[in-house]
């Protein structure tokens, strides 16, 4: 996850410039004698091929599987039809994705606020093992998810855990408590992209707002507030697509099933339960593809909406 | 310049090539549908490397030329010692020229896998069998071979092999391996302590755990809806079969007299209601191996119990245990015990090495086979014909029970399960809202019956 954040800022950072050197080196309509930049090419292949070959292609083939039924015959959007219009796959369906939202919701509320916090007593003067206190609280985010569902789910036994209540028990209580172990392991990605924003920030800004008189908190919403922005607006994203592909928390504290009565089931179990099956009941290729093909659509207009209504509009400031 | 264009040229045609031969994997396995799930493969790995130690000592006495070299695909990773230490040595020894290898793969990832390997044609000679639709499914497709003509196969019982045979009967295609009977098991310690004793009928079954929670030193029931599944297996189908009489009324149900809105469904939903008082706290998010360390470390009396869990208990339980059956509601003279097939082997029909194979299968119908996996796993009971002497007393009580009792296997496990809603699924919910004491039993067996309604025409 760390990987992707990465790339998706290193390309928003660097690629007008990079755009704008390829259109200077070639453009088949000025410069006559100019050749065609095959060091380029050569350079972008074996991404390009090795993204193509393990992702690109099995993605548009699980795309073309949900066009057509377990037999093999193409049956156009029917599969969609069945996800949307049949009780029993549209009411998990439109529960999934309900809850699925508020897994995101939680994560956007309690994530970034916190990793924000985190980030300022890391960069406040005169706080001592601050650099223990980053790597410990980044260190979650390195563990299996598998043995993160674990630890929390003996922390929170009714049994031999910390409260008698079965948090992860109740409908009512399961998914808030699932998201909140969730923000706990990932508070580090946040928190350190916040952190590497706020030591970018030259002091001299700072000063000279508190020269004209400016306190703490006018000084964080007219400067760095407007600083953080387009870091916020990534960490949303990623943590977007992150949450709308979440499976494996919830399977390994919840089962496939995401129990009690799927009151945390979210797009991820609801695809394997579909797919894979569960029990006694089989897997179901034709239909797994087609909740995997609504989670892309979902995933996909996510990132739309965040880069026409948000990249676009957000103000970057160079310091 | 030009040497250094030719340089590029080569270097990019050495990608092309590559893009190439990656393109003509994909397009082989790109006709599967079941391709995405080779993502689930790596999971399966750590699992082997456990195994393989044991193996090099079989083989220096074999002519490497003659070998045949079997593997065997389980979800039993929790039976591999038993497997690697006792069972295939007793084969090797009389058929020095196998060489037998025991694959399994975790329970919950074991469908999934076993699927893509058969489709991917990597999957091991045996496939052990999960009970009815499961497996005919795989032999539906042709990935297991018919059995009719493997000698050893009259062993068993038209009912042992009712779990691996075709709809009409005609064909099986998995040699029967073990059932698993359900029941309860106590902590004698405990009963002595508060000097209680086996319950004979229902009512005294409930007077035990009321006696129990008002000394309140043991929790009365050690169980957890968390998984769902136990409440189900271990409690709906457990007691279950009392109220609707066992094979009559599973039957009765697949042809369509019986319903699950019937009197003896809403009995059994209600009588499980009653059990939600004596679950420990928080019992909803109390896991399955929350459940069994909560009775195996002493702390709670009575565990609802399938016979698969003696080998563990035995190991990890410090106290006496006993165990008795689901007892019968008032006048009732006869016991219903879930007797269930779950169990079975068989032949990969993509196999390489058939015959070794047969040969296999054939001595897992032999007595000898029968006796070491009995005692090598008690609480998993033969299903042959012929009755296997069992050395441990658990299991020996668990099994006495066929005698005294009728023998059934869980309804929701023979067709009822084909469609959406899966009756199997929605028993567990079912079974949990009773639990947890929120649900209502009439209002849950119109539910199941609702769903099975849905897609189930009996009969057909």
């Amino acid at each position: 996850m760390l990987i992707k954040v990465q790339l998706l800022q290193e390309s928003e950072v660097g690629s007008p410039s990079k755009i704008g050197g390829v259109a200077k080196l070639w453009h088949p309509r000025s410069g006559g004698n100019r050749r065609f930049p095959w060091h380029l090419a050569i350079f972008l292949a074996p991404a390009a091929v090795i993204y193509t070959a393990f992702m690109v292609y099995p993605l548009v083939d699980s795309l073309r599987l949900s066009l057509y039924n377990n037999s093999g015959s193409y049956i156009g959007l029917d599969n969609f039809r069945t996800l949307l219009g049949e009780p029993v796959f549209a009411d998990r369906f439109w529960n999934a994705l309900r809850n699925n939202f508020v897994f995101f919701a939680f994560h956007c509320l309690v994530q970034n606020p916190v990793g924000l916090a985190l980030a300022a007593l890391l960069t406040a003067k005169g706080i001592r093992g601050q650099h223990i206190y980053r790597t410990v609280i980044f260190l979650p985010t390195t563990l299996s998810v598998v043995i993160v569902g674990f630890i929390w789910r003996q922390i929170l036994s009714p049994l031999w855990g910390i409260n008698d209540s079965a948090l992860l028990g109740e409908s009512s209580t399961v998914l808030p408590t699932l998201s909140l172990i969730s923000v706990w392991q990932f508070v580090g990605i946040p928190m350190i992209f916040f952190y590497a924003v706020l030591i970018s920030i030259p002091d001299d800004l700072i000063e000279a707002a508190r020269v004209d008189g400016a306190n703490g908190w006018r000084i964080f919403w007219s400067i760095t507030f407007p600083l953080l922005l387009p870091t916020l607006g990534i960490i949303t994203v990623v943590t977007f697509i992150a949450n709308f592909n979440a499976f494996d928390l919830i399977y390994t504290v919840k089962g496939a099933l995401a129990g009690p009565e799927y009151s945390s089931d979210i797009m991820g179990t609801f695809f394997y339960r579909t797919f894979f099956g569960n029990q006694l009941a089989l897997g179901d290729a034709a239909m797994g593809a087609t909740v995997a093909s609504a989670m892309f659509f979902v995933i996909l207009i996510g990132v739309l909406a965040y880069m026409l209504l948000w990249q676009r509009r957000i103000t970057t400031y160079q310091l | 310049m030009k040497k250094l264009l030719t340089r590029w040229i080569v270097v990019l045609l050495a990608f092309g090539l590559i893009a190439a031969a990656c393109g003509n994997d994909d397009d082989d396995s790109g006709a599967a549908p079941e391709e995405p799930m080779a993502t689930e493969e790596p999971m399966d790995d750590p699992e082997e490397p456990m195994d393989d130690p044991e193996e090099p000592m079989d083989d220096p006495m074999d002519d490497p030329q003659e070998t045949a070299t079997i593997s065997i695909e389980s979800w039993r990773s929790d039976d591999a010692a038993i497997w690697n230490d006792q069972i295939i040595p007793a084969f090797e020894a009389q058929f020095p020229h196998i060489n037998v290898e025991f694959d399994p793969t975790v329970p919950t990832e074991y469908n999934a896998a076993l699927d893509t390997r058969l489709a991917g044609g990597t999957a091991g000679d045996l496939i052990t069998c999960r009970p009815f639709d499961a497996s005919l499914a795989l032999y539906n497709r042709g990935d297991l071979a018919p059995l009719n003509d493997l000698p050893g196969i009259e062993n068993f019982s038209s009912v042992a092999k009712s779990a691996w045979i075709t709809d009409d009967g005609s064909t099986p295609f998995c040699v029967p391996m073990a059932a698993v009977i359900h029941g309860f098991i106590y902590n004698r310690d405990a009963f002595n302590l508060l000097s209680l004793s086996e319950p004979e009928t229902e009512e005294e079954f409930f007077e035990l755990l009321e006696a129990i929670q008002e000394d309140g030193t043991y929790t009365p029931l050690s169980m957890g809806t968390n998984d769902q599944w136990e409440a189900a297996t271990m409690g709906f189908q457990n007691v279950g079969p009392n109220y609707w009489k066992g094979e009559e009324g599973r039957l009765a149900l697949l042809d369509g007299s019986g319903k699950l809105t019937d009197q003896a469904y809403v009995d059994t939903l209600a009588s499980l209601k009653r059990w939600s008082e004596y679950l420990p706290d928080g019992a909803s998010a109390v896991t399955y191996t929350d459940a069994q360390n909560l009775f195996t470390l002493g702390q709670a009396a009575i565990y609802p119990a399938g016979s698969w869990e003696i080998t563990g208990f035995n190991a990890n339980a410090d106290f006496e245990m006993g165990a008795f059956y689901p007892p019968p509601p008032a006048g009732q003279s006869t016991c219903y015990i879930s007797d269930h097939t779950d169990i079975g082997l068989g032949l990969n029909a993509a196999s390489d090495e058939p015959e070794a194979a047969r040969t296999f299968l054939t001595w897992v119908t032999t007595s000898e086979f029968a006796e070491i996996f009995a005692n090598a796993l008690p609480g998993f009971f033969s299903l042959q014909s012929e009755p296997v002497a069992l050395d441990d007393p658990l299991a020996q009580e668990f099994a006495s029970w066929r005698n005294e009792c009728e023998s059934t296997i869980r309804n929701s496990y023979q067709i009822l399960s084909r469609g959406e809603p899966n009756l199997e699924n929605e028993l567990w919910a079912v079974s949990v809202d009773m639990l947890t004491g929120d649900g209502d039993p009439v209002a849950g067996a119109q539910r199941l019956q609702d769903g099975l309604d849905s897609w189930y025409t009996p009969g057909s």
